[in-house]
């Protein structure tokens, strides 16, 4: 059952809202059908748009005929990529694709002309009418043979050094020297097949041009500020003249965290033909868009003395990149960066290579670049456990990194509950009861991470704030909060609802927060890294705080005692002392307003600069607080079958505050679950030997977790409140996915004795495992792993 | 989108409310809903009968409409998600559960989910389990939640409603 949603007051606690659980401000209504997400929105004279894709993997476009389709009855207008031809990319640094292909396309789904039309089937129609004669071209889809072909068949015409997207090289201490000291060392070579994010809303954008020159794009993104910086750059319009709005959103994971086709075409179309233009993604294009996790095929070698503290790591890994840099640059990075905790270690050498291969675009997906390598890395410490006959738990407690630390690639580390995560999944999972004594075919596996809660440097380099929230008190007693934050369902419009809430003393349904629209709110960079509740949380903090002290002066003039003593709580001003001197709220608000003037304050917050390292790369991982996550799983292995069944997942994350239980347990609940989808069922691929088309565009042959699928997730909050959150809270959102798939994994290991060190843990592959360690059993080479069930 | 296509007159009940509706007869109920009745509510997360986010009732029983052709509901009751919270004036126990449990996150897929769990909890005798839920609702994705909430919801409302109806 449920706590009392209704928040309590109570003057002896500290706060009345933080740490409570809370309805969102804006569930009910995304619940009762009436919220309209981007593709609910309908604008009169509406045109439909269409984008017409390759067949081709890599072919030079010849020419494009649109004259037959601008022919039909219905089709207002085509565009192709020579009509918006300036590249761009999320990152600055790496600008590699065009709305639409100019010259060449990359992989099968790139757009290459689009069409407005007076509905949707005549859009398709006319789609099939556009003549587009290609030259076609070699494709490559391995990573290696793309890095070897460089410089005979390059891939993307805007790329700097040839198939290399990006390579990274970064080493701490003596590598050599440690791997030489070691009494073990863990040669191991892991596959991260690539996965995709899979939201169930599509992408889906709308714009309109008005005559006075203003375009106003709709679009579900989760990063309206740097969408509404390549609309600008790409259709050559100053910023001031776009608008972005972000309408209620249906998921994202990291999947709508760029410019997408539809959004550049919608406005282009939009402008030419002066009618709104609307596109939706099918669920086939959305697969193909794509820019998920990557593949990265990570050879590792880690170092330890004979009681299991971490001497060295040494990491090589080859990143398949897909089309497109997409956020590439910094995915190469966090392939190694976020590896350095949370244990210490005596040295550590990461070697990334990024290459560009004909298939749709990777990217950022939930745990951007630090999923594959973690689940590496914690394989690695379980094969060390193993090896060392050290309790695997137990390993991780003896390399911890501790709070106010230091990782060795020099990333200040605040506070600290992995110590406490790793206690209470052992505890809950009873695991020190349990595990020796489950049979054959039964294990238990553990893992732990670290994650980020944003980064120390923006996207653009700028040193303004990276946050800002506005806040306005009317005279009804109510909270407008004006934030530019994106709500992608995470629940972040509530988180800052719960904050103002807390400083202003008005319930939730009280504040109004208007989120994501570059008219109207302060610029903020978007829901990615995790950076929301921290960031935001904080710049809304301050401006509560300022308003806060407002009111209460007043309210303290008005009484004559001192300001410190006033308290604003459920629609109340009162005297701590005397709490039977009290008004309404509203009172409070009219007292301010006569002394201040209208009521209003902004708040804004920009990252500290001295946490990261003196070293080219050093600032990327750089992060204000590290939330740290254990998990453990619990699994049945079928010997016959070789189907895994994950029937447990004990998740505990350090969020550093929870500033709202229930959404926190979500986001936890939400990531096991998701690391889980990737660790047995979901595959990302396209085909070489079918042309580079993708194996299954859809949500039935791409197989998500159902209701049936998903374990029980148990979630375990743990707080370590850090100085640099609002109220102490870090990250939940990412964090909590990492040790999803290692624990899984290790879990397999302790059930049946064989090593998945290639994703996912599909049937055929553990079959192929078990029969690899009955041959080794039956030679002698390997003994038996554990008793079956009643023989003990 | 050619003149051969000719749009039929269909009389159906949405939400207890009777339309007469011009209706192209390769449009499904999803696109009648929500582009020509404005009932946005249901939506459309793969068109395909996967994803389980257009689920309505047809007299009452859980259907995907992107796989229901609009010309095939003549004459039958159809509810949306629009229409269920009328049963109790204004809010269904189960979204006040959903609010409650913070079971909708992004709450594209709950309209359906929440259509799914009624006809679960209206055939139940008595209230639900773990496994029921699960089983009712296979049908449905979810990307947000890992169902944990949602499982916690349905079954705090079964309670709920069991309890309003022993009194």
């Amino acid at each position: 059952m449920p706590d009392d949603v209704k928040p309590v007051p109570q003057l002896a606690s500290t706060t009345w809202q933080i740490g409570r659980v809370h309805r969102k401000v804006d569930a009910m209504e995304r619940m009762r059908g009436v919220l309209r997400y981007t593709d609910d929105l309908t604008l009169p004279g509406m045109l439909h748009g269409k984008i017409k894709r390759s067949p081709h993997a890599h072919a030079r476009i010849i020419s494009i005929d649109a004259s037959r389709a601008l022919a039909m009855p219905g089709v207002f207008a085509v565009v192709t990529g020579k009509d918006f031809p300036t590249p761009y990319g999320i990152i600055p640094w790496t600008p590699d694709e065009t709305a639409l292909a100019v010259d060449k396309v990359l992989y099968v789904g790139d757009g290459v002309a689009a069409v407005a039309a007076i509905d949707e089937d005549t859009a398709i129609a006319a789609l099939a009418a556009i003549d587009v004669q290609y030259e076609v071209l070699t494709p490559i889809y391995d990573p290696e043979q793309a890095l070897a072909e460089s410089d005979s068949n390059p891939i993307n015409p805007y790329a700097k050094h040839g198939n290399l997207s990006k390579e990274v090289l970064l080493e701490f201490g003596d590598i050599d020297g440690q791997i030489a000291k070691a009494d073990l060392v863990i040669e191991g070579e892991y596959f991260f097949e690539g996965t995709t994010h899979a939201a169930i809303e599509p992408h889906c954008a709308l714009a309109q041009a008005e005559p006075n020159g203003l375009v106003t794009v709709w679009s579900a993104t989760q990063v309206s500020h740097y969408l509404h910086r390549e609309l600008s750059k790409v259709l050559g319009i100053p910023a001031h003249q776009l608008r972005v709005i972000q309408p209620p959103l249906g998921g994202a994971f990291g999947g709508k965290s760029e410019p997408f086709d539809l959004e550049f075409c919608v406005a282009k179309l939009a402008m030419i033909t002066g009618r709104p233009v609307k596109i939706l993604y099918t669920r086939e294009e959305v697969f193909y868009a794509h820019r998920g996790r990557h593949p990265m095929r990570m050879r590792y070698r880690t170092g330890f003395t004979k009681d299991g503290k971490i001497l060295a790591m040494d990491a090589k890994t080859t990143i398949d990149g897909g089309a497109y840099s997409s956020f590439g640059l910094v995915t190469t990075f966090y392939s190694g960066q976020l590896a350095c905790s949370p244990y210490v270690m005596g040295a550590y050498r990461f070697h990334s290579r990024r290459a560009y291969t004909n298939k749709p675009a990777c990217g950022p997906k939930r745990g951007h670049g630090s999923v594959q390598p973690r689940f590496a890395t914690e394989v690695q410490l379980d094969k060390a456990a193993v090896a060392l006959g050290i309790d695997p738990i137990e390993l991780r407690r003896r390399n911890d990194l501790g709070a106010d630390s230091e990782t060795l690639n020099a990333f200040k580390i605040g506070s600290n509950g992995f110590l406490e995560c790793l206690s209470r999944v052992e505890a809950a999972s009873e695991w020190r009861e349990r595990r020796a004594a489950l049979p054959f075919g039964r294990g238990l596996g553990v893992a732990g991470s670290t994650y980020i809660s944003g980064t120390n440097y923006p996207i653009y380099p700028n040193a303004m704030p990276q946050a800002a929230v506005q806040i306005c008190v009317d005279r009804s007693g109510r909270a407008r909060v004006f934030s530019g934050a994106n709500d992608i369902g995470q629940g972040s419009s509530t988180m800052l609802a719960v904050i103002v809430s807390e400083e202003l003393g008005m319930p939730l349904v009280d504040i109004r927060v208007l989120a994501a629209d570059t008219d109207l709110t302060p610029v903020d960079l978007g829901a990615y890294s995790s950076r929301i509740t921290l960031m935001v949380g904080n710049a809304c903090l301050e401006a509560a705080k300022k308003l806060r002290k407002k009111v209460c002066e007043s309210v303290a003039k008005r009484w004559e005692i001192p300001a410190s003593r006033v308290v604003l709580i459920d629609r109340q001003a009162l005297d701590r002392e005397n709490p039977e001197q009290r008004v309404p709220l509203t009172q409070a608000f009219w007292w301010a307003e006569e002394d201040h003037g209208l009521l209003g304050e902004i708040g804004s917050y920009n990252t500290p600069k001295d946490r990261h390292g003196e070293y080219r790369g050093g600032t990327i991982g750089a992060s204000p607080a590290y939330s740290f996550t254990a998990h453990v799983a619990e699994v049945e292995v079928d010997p016959e079958t070789g189907v895994v069944l994950v029937k447990h997942i004990w998740v505990a994350h350090d969020c550093g505050r929870a500033l709202s239980r229930r959404i926190v347990e979500g986001q936890m609940e939400g990531s096991a679950y998701m690391g889980f989808g990737e660790a047995l069922m979901e595959q990302h691929i396209v085909d070489p030997k079918h042309w580079g088309v993708h194996t299954g565009p859809s949500l039935l042959d791409y197989r998500i977790p159902t209701f049936l699928d998903t374990p029980a997730l148990h979630s375990l909050i743990v707080e370590a409140p850090d100085d640099r959150g609002p109220y102490g809270a870090k990250e939940g959102g990412e964090g909590p996915l990492h040790p999803s798939i290692p624990a899984i994994a290790n879990a397999i290991y302790d059930a049946v004795g064989v090593r998945m060190d290639e994703l996912p843990f599909s049937p055929p592959r553990v079959l192929r495992a078990l029969a690899a360690r009955a041959a080794a059993e039956a030679a002698g080479t390997l003994p038996k792993h554990k008793p079956e069930e009643g023989h003990r | 989108m050619n003149g051969t296509v000719r749009a039929a007159l269909v009389r159906l009940t949405v939400n207890d409310r009777e339309h007469a509706i011009a209706v192209e007869p390769h449009r499904t109920l999803l696109e009648v809903l929500r582009y020509q009745l404005d009932l946005i509510g249901s939506k459309q997360g793969c068109d395909k009968g996967d994803c389980g986010a257009c689920t309505v009732q047809i007299d009452g029983t859980p259907q995907l409409s992107c796989l229901t052709l609009a010309t095939a509901v003549a004459g039958r009751r159809v509810t949306t998600v629009e229409g269920l919270g009328q049963c109790a004036g204004g809010c269904h126990p189960l979204q006040d559960a959903f609010d409650r449990h913070d079971a909708a996150q992004c709450g594209f897929c709950t309209p359906g989910i929440l259509l799914s769990a009624e006809a679960l909890l209206r055939r139940a005798a008595r209230p639900v389990t773990d496994t029921e839920v699960r089983e009712a609702l296979a049908g449905n994705l979810c990307r947000c939640t890992g169902y944990t909430k949602i499982i916690d919801a349905v079954i705090d409302a079964s309670r709920t409603m069991f309890a309003g109806a022993a009194e």
